[in-house]
């Protein structure tokens, strides 16, 4: 049948092993040559039709970029960031990154994926609750940073079909919003769905501990009644809050970041199921937590000092 | 093969039974509506039933149809009051349906075309629907609750009848040179509205694919539930880019009454599901209708240009797209006078 030439978009053509936003292709997706086209099409895709790079899921490389700029400085000289075990982030292929979550505004997530774009030239999406999309403006900005909404089929979709690298905080909103006198110490890693996704997707679950974070931003109480008012998951207040009041709500201490990346775990069963044991996947969950848990306690006995690590 | 084409005063109607009629394999097109085509149609036959087709069974068992293509569905809610879309709609699917259900009928292939919309627009959402995945909240609007209304006759009309091949299209938003839709009318205008901070992922689909995806589905055998949309999707901002126009941010709250004035003086006549689409937006995933053989001729972002490229043709012709008016007597006359020597081979 007739081919334009924009069809044949067969991978490799693209090569590049960053994101596909050339839209004007047709999806390399399942069955695309499996019968004939009801009608001969000729070529009308052009290559200039697009006028951003924003990808599928709305994730923009130019905008990642110029974010990674702007967070590079306070990546390197505020947090002092340094990994352990970077080698253990796969180089190719899916892989679900899990890590506990801190700080009341969490900037664990961008330092993750920071130091993965620009140490691996991988993107990395950050599942996140559907709160965020419905933000005005910091929505759209979240997006455009490789937010995604956590639902398993977007995980499913990334980690299997796209091979992507995902990263998620099983902990949610009960780790970003516990107070200080219980840092370090973490929550309940959901009902293990990560797990299950991870499971079905056949990629590894590469568990990652973050030290720092904590410091960075503790949270001294909560206001259930503001959080109740504002519907968001909890209202924190900060030391830096009662220091310096509303510019207190962005103002980071400068705690030394340590991220240690653990060896992937690989779930030993098939892909693809309808359904997992869940004594299973409540195991897996359990054992993954256990281990960023011992690992923290680790980098903690060997942490002198909060501020120069 | 011997059709019937519901609404074929509608833009589907008329486009697919002209589609039908270029077919040598078919020998008879049947179309009913309420008013009268609205397309120049060489042998369809038209019959003029009220909006709940409430007279189908008579015209099935009298034109021994053994295919239906029931593209009379309102999608695009800015068209009629609820009451008659839910009339349209509901009414007149569960009418068919009864028809086609009848114990020595001879239908024995059904194609409904329905929408995107029954899995609306919520930030709770997948981004891209699976055709199993089922909405986030409840329907909302009245076209949302009417097709899925709709849907879920057709599944038990299907179980009902195994020997019946029923496929169901959902369709994204469409996009063409001819077909008038909330965002082509909106993207027709001078300013375009946006929600201020949203800018969603859209996706839409070609009107010439919605066509060859419904004729595709008359002529193979494919059972069951298939989403339509064009490969990828594009931000609203990029997609009101392409188009050439220039948008305007509407307050994020209270955004339905903000956009009130503008429906009053006719700028924008967006519905509250459009709305919701402004805000989340919303991508189907194609890849079952793929893989089911079917290719599409455009992506969404092609899609979008052809639009654009339709418009600024448009624009600099001015408005010529000729008028038909269907006459009865002229119509008849061709078809049925014995002094017209119909087939010419």
């Amino acid at each position: 049948m007739a081919d334009g030439p924009e069809r044949t978009g067969a991978p490799g053509t693209t090569s590049a092993p960053g994101p596909d936003v050339d839209l004007t292709r047709f999806d390399d997706g399942v069955g695309r040559d499996l019968v004939p086209v009801t009608r001969p099409v000729e070529p009308r895709a052009r290559a200039d039709v697009r006028r951003s790079d924003v990808d599928r899921w709305g994730r923009s490389e130019n905008f990642r970029a110029l974010t990674r700029r702007a967070f590079d400085p306070i990546y390197k000289h505020w947090f002092r960031v340094e990994w352990e075990g970077f080698e253990h982030v796969p180089a190719t292929g899916g892989a679900l990154l899990v890590a506990n979550h801190a700080g009341a505004i969490p900037p664990d997530a961008p330092s993750i994926m920071h130091g993965i774009e620009k140490d691996l030239g991988r993107p990395v999406y950050g599942l996140a609750e559907h709160l965020f999309r419905s933000v005005p403006i910091a929505g759209t900005l979240w997006a455009r940073t490789g937010g995604v909404t956590a639902h398993p089929d977007n995980a499913y979709r990334l980690l299997h079909d796209e091979q992507q690298i995902v990263l998620v905080f099983p902990e949610g909103t009960k780790g970003t919003g516990k107070l200080y006198g219980d840092r370090y110490r973490l929550r309940r890693f959901g009902r293990g769905g990560f797990v299950e996704i991870a499971m079905r997707a056949g990629v590894p679950v590469v568990p990652i501990a973050v030290m720092g974070a904590e410091e960075s931003m503790p949270m001294l109480f909560k206001s259930t009644r503001l959080a109740k008012l504002l519907n968001i998951p909890y209202f924190p207040v900060t030391a830096q809050m009662l220091a310096l009041g509303p510019v207190g709500v962005v103002a980071y201490l400068p705690a030394k970041f340590r991220i240690r990346v653990l060896p992937p775990v690989y779930f030993d069963v098939a892909p693809n199921q309808e359904r997992y044991s869940r004594s299973r996947v409540m195991e897996e969950s359990e054992r993954i937590r256990r281990m960023v848990q011992d690992a923290l306690y680790d980098m903690l006995r060997k942490r002198r000092s909060v501020w120069f690590g | 093969m011997r059709a019937l084409v519901t609404g074929l005063s509608t833009y589907w109607g008329g486009r697919v039974a002209q589609a039908l009629e270029q077919r040598s394999d078919v020998e008879v097109v049947v179309g009913d509506d309420t008013r009268d085509p609205r397309t120049p149609l060489e042998r369809t036959e038209f019959v003029r039933t009220d909006s709940s087709h409430s007279i189908l069974s008579r015209i099935v068992r009298a034109t021994q149809v053994d295919t239906i293509v029931h593209t009379h569905l309102v999608v695009d809610s800015t068209r009629t009051t609820s009451r008659t879309l839910h009339e349209i709609n509901v009414i007149g699917t569960m009418n068919l349906l009864a028809a086609a259900g009848e114990a020595s009928s001879p239908v024995r292939k059904v194609v409904l075309k329905s929408s995107g919309l029954v899995y609306g627009a919520t930030k709770a959402d997948p981004y891209f629907f699976r055709e199993d995945v089922h909405r986030t909240g409840p329907a909302t609007t009245p076209v949302e609750r009417s097709l899925l209304e709709v849907e879920a006759f057709l599944r038990d009309f299907a179980d009902d009848n195994p020997h019946v091949d029923v496929s169901l299209l959902r369709f994204a938003n469409v996009l063409g040179n001819d077909i008038d839709t909330p965002f082509s009318a909106a993207l027709r205008r001078p300013v375009v509205p946006e929600i201020l901070g949203f800018d969603p992922r859209l996706q839409f689909v070609h009107e010439d694919d919605v066509v060859d995806a419904l004729m595709f589905a008359v002529d193979n055998e494919i059972p069951g539930v298939y989403n339509v949309g064009a490969d990828g999707n594009l931000p609203w901002s990029e997609v009101c880019a392409i188009v050439g126009k220039r948008r305007v941010a509407l307050p994020f709250f209270l955004t339905n009454l903000a956009v009130e004035p503008a429906r009053l003086l006719r700028l924008w006549d967006l519905p509250p599901e459009a709305m919701a689409l402004l805000r989340y937006g919303r991508t189907i995933d194609n890849r079952r209708f793929k893989q089911a053989g079917f290719r599409f001729g455009y992506t969404t972002a092609t899609t979008v240009e052809a639009f654009a490229q339709a418009l600024r043709l448009a624009g600099a012709l001015g408005e010529t797209s000729p008028t038909y008016r269907y006459e009865r007597e002229v119509e008849d006359f061709f078809r049925h006078s014995p002094a017209v020597i119909r087939d010419p081979s």
